[in-house]
């Protein structure tokens, strides 16, 4: 842990909260893999079990006005943003009490009242519409930021160069998060590209690139932070690279034969959440039982919100036709 | 005050900036000193007035679509343009994985209220600077279209499309802009209009009837709806009396309105400058014929380009969009042969 005094200032608190929504995401993610596996969930699922540590990290760097956009794989991002266990366990069953009423599910989850847009799963897809909020922010002179999270295959669409680029152009606060997992579906990235960081990309853009440690929070919470707070002051955007790592398949029951062990293991040892236990113990932050209080009321809070969207009414097929636009019916 | 449809959108635009600060315009080359307003000047001189809300931007139509969806989701209505609308396909996953869809898959929560402006037609300039795609956005539902082809029409369109929470394609022809200076089209038709001081609006799904006649019911739109009219003048010499519709919107159909004019005539020709597949006359006709089947006379007939892209050779050229004689012959066989 680089942050020995940083961690002290944050305050127990503020460093339990981050304990808390990692366990959230981790707690929420073995749930919904259980329910799904056993077929009582509908769809499919991509999930963030390994990664909890960027989510956290740059969702706990921002204020109440920003938004966020996310991917394919959005459960951590929405929890680390704020949405509640019912709206999102709701979505995952496509029930009406879900964040989108059950039109959206696993891969659009969002709430923009509370600071994100349903997620975008083509991949990258979100970052052009994340220079267009930093636009808005700008053009409308508001101190609001916008956060694009997007993998490391998405580094090689177009739309992240035409992104990144425009955002460099109109210096609009649009910060850029790269959560570089190493693998894009089954493919390792180091296959599809011939520079290491990605962050490297932002010098070409003229802005800058930055690393931080995907497994560590700390670090990535105080190189967001300072990312972002440049982004609000008019400083401009940012390629922020999170190397970090999924514990788990790409989606549904992908057993992750294309990992060698050896890399399995390597970064199991860096377990976000295991590793931010053992740092707060050490340096006397925290007791277990602080933990062991937090896990309890999370595994008691996920038992609710499955009862709660069980038991959830469904939408009538032909809910079908609703939503779809704000000053028309759909034509039949 | 006589207007052509470039300065009749550009007068729409600048007014719609001047009442509501959340209206910026986004697109390539719109707004620079010295430059062309546009690929067909319709912003020309704009930046003057709005310096922060005409964006120029780089060559990038992902990122141009994109920044305006994200935009809109915020409570802005940006205007993006594209040069020529042949290249809304490389903007294709904003248009319709992005901005179709958000307002849907957020359970109706958002709003996404953009208007996308495209100059269409088959104008010289070979396969890939002269599509009309408008069927192509047909089939993508979450997106309203129109298709102006007076500039009446296409002041009250904008203005509507403008204050619309729905995103809105407008579909705009070379032929039809009346640019002038460098930007001048060859084989330019007159579609200007007598524009009132005040501010109109023209309703979104509401089609338009150009001329009234009983024995056919022609539907076409844009650059068709003038052959369509020359066709009906010359089949009115010879005893032939044809309605022609403007539809003005493509989506939604003001399928009503054609089934009022075909429940009189009993005859129906669609013309279109697309390719015959998978088109707006087949999506007309299929609506038709399940609609009123009994009313009808003789079958559909759809007059469109061939299922080809557009060829360049002026003599190709010529061929493969409708002419106003194919349309009169078209017409005069159906009625000589049912």
């Amino acid at each position: 842990m680089k942050y020995k005094d940083e961690v002290k200032e944050l305050g127990k608190e503020r460093l339990l909260t981050f304990y808390r929504k990692m366990v959230e995401i981790r707690s929420f993610e073995e749930r919904i893999r259980f329910l799904f596996l056993e077929g009582k969930m509908p769809g499919t699922i991509h999930q963030y079990i390994g990664m909890e540590a960027c989510a956290v990290g740059v969702c706990s760097a921002l204020e109440k006005d920003d938004v966020i956009a996310s991917t394919h794989r959005p459960h951590g991002h929405a929890i680390a943003r704020g949405l509640s266990f019912n709206e999102l366990m709701a979505e995952l069953y496509g029930k009406t009490t879900g964040c989108c009423k059950g039109k959206g599910g696993s891969m659009h989850l969002g709430n923009l009242e509370k600071g994100m847009l349903p997620a975008i799963a083509i991949v990258g897809g979100n970052l052009p519409i994340v220079v267009g909020m930093g636009l808005s922010f700008k053009l409308r002179k508001q101190k609001r930021v916008a956060v694009s999270f997007f993998g490391d295959g998405a580094s090689n669409e177009g739309s992240f160069h035409e992104s990144l680029n425009m955002a460099a152009v109109y210096n609009v606060p649009s910060v850029f998060v790269c959560e570089n997992n190493l693998y894009g579906a089954s493919t390792n990235i180091g296959k599809m590209l011939k520079i290491k960081n990605i962050a490297d990309r932002a010098q070409s853009y003229g802005i800058e690139g930055m690393i931080a440690d995907g497994m560590d929070v700390i670090d990535v919470y105080f190189n967001a932070k300072k990312v972002i707070d440049k982004a609000r002051k008019g400083g401009g955007p940012t390629l922020l690279e999170l190397k970090t790592f999924r514990f788990c398949g790409h989606s549904r029951r992908d057993p992750c034969n294309y990992i060698p062990k050896e890399e399995k293991e390597f970064w199991a040892k860096k377990d976000p959440i295991g590793s931010f236990k053992k740092t707060l113990l050490k340096e006397n932050i925290v007791d277990v039982s602080d933990f062991e209080k937090i896990d309890i009321q999370i595994e008691k809070e996920l038992d609710e919100a499955i009862l709660f969207a069980q038991e959830s009414p469904d939408p009538r097929p032909e809910d079908t036709f609703e939503d779809l636009y704000v000053s028309m019916e759909v034509p039949r | 005050m006589i207007l052509s449809i470039a300065e009749a959108l550009r007068k729409a635009i600048n007014e719609e900036m001047e009442r509501d600060v959340d209206v910026f315009h986004i697109g390539e080359d719109i707004g620079i000193e010295g430059g062309f307003g546009g690929a067909f000047t319709v912003t020309l001189g704009l930046e003057k007035n709005f310096r922060d809300r005409i964006i120029d931007t780089p060559i990038s139509e992902i990122a141009i679509f994109g920044a305006a969806c994200g935009a809109a989701v915020m409570g802005m209505r940006p205007i993006a343009d594209v040069q020529y609308g042949d290249f809304l396909f490389c903007a294709m996953d904003q248009i319709v994985n992005q901005i179709a869809k958000l307002r849907y898959m957020s359970g109706g929560k958002l709003k996404v209220p953009i208007v996308m402006r495209a100059p269409v037609g088959v104008t010289g300039r070979g396969s890939q600077h002269a599509q009309n795609m408008e069927p192509y956005f047909i089939n993508c539902p979450g997106i309203k279209i129109v298709a102006p082809s007076t500039a009446y029409d296409a002041y009250g369109l904008l203005k509507t499309a403008v204050r619309d929470d729905d995103p809105v394609l407008m579909f705009e022809h070379k032929l039809l802009y009346g640019s002038k200076g460098m930007r001048k089209e060859e084989g330019a038709i007159d579609a200007s209009s007598d524009i009132p001081d005040e501010d109109y609006t023209i309703p979104i799904g509401k089609a338009v009837t150009r001329k009234e006649g009983k024995d056919a019911t022609i539907v076409s739109h844009l650059l068709m709806v003038y052959h369509s009219l020359l066709a009906a003048k010359a089949l009115e010499k010879e005893g032939i009396s044809c309605e022609v519709i403007d539809l003005r919107s493509l989506w939604p159909l003001d399928i009503e309105h054609i089934v009022d004019s075909v429940k009189k005539t009993g005859r129906l020709i669609i013309v279109e400058e697309s390719p015959k597949q998978g088109g707006i006359g087949a999506e007309i006709s299929a609506q038709i014929s399940e609609i009123i089947p009994d009313y009808l006379l003789c079958p559909i007939i759809r007059i469109a380009a061939p299922n080809t892209p557009a060829p360049f050779s002026p003599v190709m050229e010529k061929f493969y969009i409708p002419q106003p004689e194919r349309i009169k012959r078209e017409v005069k066989r159906v009625i000589e042969e049912y």
